[in-house]
């Protein structure tokens, strides 16, 4: 499965940089959410994957069962999801922002800082 | 008097010695310079005196040491600094450091005080005096400094601020530009020295130049003997304005005068010298050393003296009769007889003495007539009588005529010369050459103003406040002090100066009256020379006008080659690199990240063996397909639409991913966040403009190529970092304390929550700036404010 995983990260850090490098403003954004998956998905598979087992204590245990997914790649990722999120809302608005000023969504246009 | 030989004992348990002092003076002096602003603001005009009063109880402090270091004796102080990488800041107290010491603190103070008077009025001389006697500080840390590391430290303030103040009227082109090029020249030779200290320090296995010094012939013979002579004369060389380096310095006179009159004649320049001569036990005596410090320091002294006597700007003629003084203190310690030592500490004496005072008088008429051109002067005498005497006196010992303390320096440098073992009758031609012109410059900077019929100056001019009198003046009695009683007066620290250059306790006998020498011969033949050089000065700028050519090719011309390429270079590589195409920096980033990462891997792991772990489910596999269709109809999809969709999709199932490999928390958070991302861009969509195509054919399959090179390289690295196992995850931790200690039954919460609660405080704190970004760009409009 880690070989697997791994393919499926490269593709999809492929696919988010091949949007990036898009002329056209949205599909940067759109290309910006496809790495967010992507690097919450290395850290996740980096920290080492176990099928099932969350990582939970049992009522009354002190811990838990002898083999759990390690928690802190989750915490990782819990907290980068979050992040990617408020990267890309922030980037949506800045580009209906910028669409709305310059009235062109081509990046090669965007050159000077005067439009 | 006593010792802290051990450079790990703490400032508390020295405090009862006499040895701390050391310290206490640079931190006086740091705290002085960071208060001299608000001084400044509530004193004003006493300022200058009241700050002079630090460096001159230094000097009375110092001045006290003089007999104990006369008698060999040490003064050794020590304060932890870093000590988990042996970085001490040691101190010691040996003959040459206190002499620097006196030199930096007694014509400290009396430069603090004539600045007051210099430049008052002046809206920034609160900055002034912070940035004088910030220098004066790490000037005193420099010669004090025993540790290598310490040492460098100290040499490179020196060179910040001398960069301020050489810049301070920052205003003019000219001095921000000669401000740079001194900064750029001495920190050049900065690093140089920081390499050869610390190869010092490798060879040597000692990070104390006491200790280092005490090893005898170790360094001279060690294998890295030569690159540390070469890194550390480039240090001293761009320092002290050495040939080829000798160019910085007499631009360095857009600095204002008691800048000039400090720094640039009596301190900082001095300080490649004083590298030298502490280095010269250690380093010194070996063939390379005595070819290299003679010849350079030969060519310097009489080049710089000749091109004094092309100018006719007085501070342009004092800078270059500096440059001409410093090579001839080099040339001696490269000599390296005790004779020469005895000369080379002499001539610093006498040269920081008159020549600090000339750089005044100079600031003076200056100050008093607004003219600089020496061949305007004429005549101030009438009008600047005590001026005029006090120039008068510093002339006659820069000229080297008895009873000055300039021709006892002189002389010793002579006869040092005569008796050089190596290449004596050119040492001495040059020297000579050198003392003829130096006759004639003082003439014509110092006594020519004075004399003769009065020439109309742009101010009227008179005698200044007595503040900037009283600097110069001072000088001007040590010259003939030292000159009626040398022996007496300037013996022990003379002595004691050259028993440090020479690494072993020496006696010297300074005397005025030698007999009738053969320095007494050549010296005299020098002044008559002189003085006809002096009214031929003509013919000799004439000459020199000749080999201006000489000029298109010389070093400062190298400088100004080197300055421009380097800007063309770097506007080359902002074009290439700073295209303003976001898609051109992608493309760099992603290519040099690859190269790297890839030229890393194979170089030093070869290609890594890739190990199955566990072997993937039917449905495990049909997710994986999901997420890769998914991200391909992102990218394929001509519709905003149609790719908003498809992004979705890739999203929830990731979260299903985290779902099968146990974490629940993940998915949840996963599959809110995806709704909220894909309700946002379908609000937003409206707003935004349709997919458009814009690459042609080529730019997207090149585009392509470089995001399967990145994709690629995750791919590898992702296949690495799963073979990587940390021997004890910090993870164990968390897992067995959250229950027991942070009373949570869900470990990814309490790590959230609790253990890890900063890093969830900084997420909170990234989507509160996220909210405020979106909330102003939606406000903000920009265009209807300009309207209204």
């Amino acid at each position: 499965m880690e070989v697997l995983l791994a393919i499926v990260i490269g593709i999809l850090f492929a696919c988010g940089l091949y949007m990036m490098m898009r002329r056209s403003i949205v599909k940067l954004v759109i290309g910006l959410a496809l790495l967010g998956h992507a690097a919450n998905l290395v850290i996740f598979v980096a920290g080492g994957l176990r099928r099932g087992a969350p990582p939970l204590v049992p009522t009354g245990a002190d811990a838990p069962p002898e083999l759990v997914a390690d928690p802190l790649p989750q915490a990782l990722v819990l907290t980068a999801i979050v992040i990617s999120f408020g990267v890309v809302a922030f980037t949506l608005v800045l580009v209906k922002r910028t669409w709305q000023a310059v009235g062109n969504d081509d990046i090669d246009l965007m050159r000077a800082t005067d439009t | 008097m006593c010792a802290a030989n051990s450079p790990g004992i703490p400032l508390s348990d020295l405090a009862m010695d006499g040895a701390v002092g050391l310290i206490f003076s640079v931190f006086l002096l740091v705290a002085l310079s960071a208060l001299a602003p608000t001084v400044q603001r509530f004193v004003r005009g006493w300022t200058g005196l009241l700050l002079a009063l630090g460096p001159a109880s230094l000097f009375a402090w110092f001045a006290t040491q003089i007999p104990a270091v006369a008698r060999g004796e040490t003064l050794e102080a020590a304060l932890r600094w870093a000590p988990s990488i042996d970085i001490a800041l040691t101190m010691r107290l040996d003959g040459l450091a206190l002499l620097f010491a006196l030199l930096i603190c007694g014509i400290g103070a009396l430069i603090v005080a004539y600045a007051g008077a210099y430049l008052h009025g002046h809206h920034q001389i609160g900055r002034f005096y912070c940035f004088l006697i910030l220098f004066m500080a790490s000037m005193l840390g420099l010669v004090l400094a025993d540790n290598l590391i310490a040492i460098f430290v100290f040499w490179e303030l020196t060179s910040i601020s001398s960069y301020l103040l050489i810049g301070f009227d920052h205003r003019r082109t000219a001095a921000r530009k000669a401000a740079l090029q001194a900064l750029l020249v001495t920190g050049a030779g900065g690093l140089a020295l920081l390499a050869g200290l610390v190869l010092m320090g490798i060879a040597s296995g000692s990070w104390e130049l006491s200790e280092i010094l005490a090893s005898g012939d170790v360094l001279r013979e060690h294998a890295l003997y030569t690159p540390i002579l070469i890194l550390v004369l480039a240090g001293a060389f761009t320092k002290s304005a050495q040939f080829p380096f000798h160019f910085w310095l007499p631009n360095a006179m857009e600095a204002p005068t008691p800048v000039s009159a400090y720094l640039h004649s009596s301190t900082m320049v001095k300080a490649g010298v004083y590298i030298l001569a502490r280095m010269h036990p250690t380093l010194g005596g070996t063939d390379s050393w005595i070819w290299a410090l003679s010849i350079f320091g030969a060519v310097t002294m009489v080049l710089g003296a000749w091109l004094a006597l092309q100018n006719n700007q007085l501070k342009r003629v004092l800078a270059y009769s500096t440059v001409s003084s410093l090579g001839a203190m080099v040339m001696l310690l490269g000599i390296g007889t005790p004779l020469a030592a005895k000369a080379a500490i002499a001539f610093i004496l006498a040269h920081a003495l008159y020549k600090g005072a000339l750089f005044m008088v100079a600031g003076t008429i200056d100050h008093e007539t607004g003219e600089k051109n020496t061949e305007k002067l004429g005549g101030l005498v009438r009008l600047m009588p005590a001026t005029a005497a006090v120039s008068i006196i510093a002339a006659v010992s820069m000229a080297g005529l008895p009873p000055l303390f300039g021709f006892v320096g002189k002389e010793v440098l002579l006869e040092a010369t005569l008796e050089s073992p190596t290449f004596s009758t050119w040492l001495v031609a040059a020297s000579v050459a050198m003392a003829a012109l130096t006759v004639a410059a003082a003439i014509l900077v110092a006594v020519k103003p004075f004399i003769g019929a009065h020439l109309e100056t742009p101010k009227k001019a008179h005698d200044p406040p007595l503040a900037m009198q009283a600097g110069p003046a001072i000088l001007a009695l040590f010259t003939i002090a030292l000159g009626l009683a040398p022996q007496f007066l300037a013996g022990p620290i003379v002595g004691a100066g050259a028993s440090s250059v020479l690494g072993e306790q020496t006696e010297v006998k300074l005397a005025l009256w030698h007999g009738l020498t053969p320095a007494l011969g050549f010296s005299a033949l020098a002044v008559l020379l002189g003085v006809g050089l002096y009214f031929g000065r003509a013919g000799v700028r004439g000459v020199g006008a000749a080999l201006g050519p000489i000029d298109a090719v010389g070093p400062a011309r190298g400088y100004d080659a080197a300055m421009a390429s380097l800007n063309l270079i770097a506007s080359a590589q902002t074009r290439i690199l700073q295209s303003g195409y976001l898609r051109n920096y992608l493309i760099i980033l992603i290519i040099s990240t690859a190269g790297l990462v890839g030229f890393t891997l194979f170089a030093r792991h070869g290609v890594p063996e890739i190990r199955v772990q566990t072997i993937p489910n039917f449905y495990e596999v049909g997710l994986a397909i999901l997420v890769v269709v998914g991200a391909l109809i992102v990218v394929v999809s001509r519709s905003r639409l149609g790719a908003i969709a498809a992004l979705g999709l890739v999203g929830y199932s990731v979260g299903l991913i985290y779902v099968l490999y146990g974490a629940p928390d993940l998915a949840m958070t996963q599959f809110a966040i995806e709704t909220l991302t894909v309700i946002l861009f379908v609000l937003v969509f409206y707003h935004l403009p349709a997919f458009a195509t814009y690459s042609g054919k080529r730019e997207r399959l090149r585009d392509m190529l470089v995001a399967l090179i990145g994709g690629a390289m995750m791919t590898v690295l992702v296949l690495l970092a799963v073979e990587i196992q940390v021997d004890e995850p910090v993870s164990d931790y968390f897992i067995r304390n959250s229950a027991p200690k942070a009373y949570g039954h869900n470990i990814v919460n309490v790590i959230l929550v609790d253990f890890r609660v900063l890093d969830t405080l900084g997420e909170i704190l990234v989507l509160a700036v996220a909210a405020i970004g979106v909330h102003t760009l939606l406000r903000l409009r920009p265009d209807r404010r300009a309207r209204r």
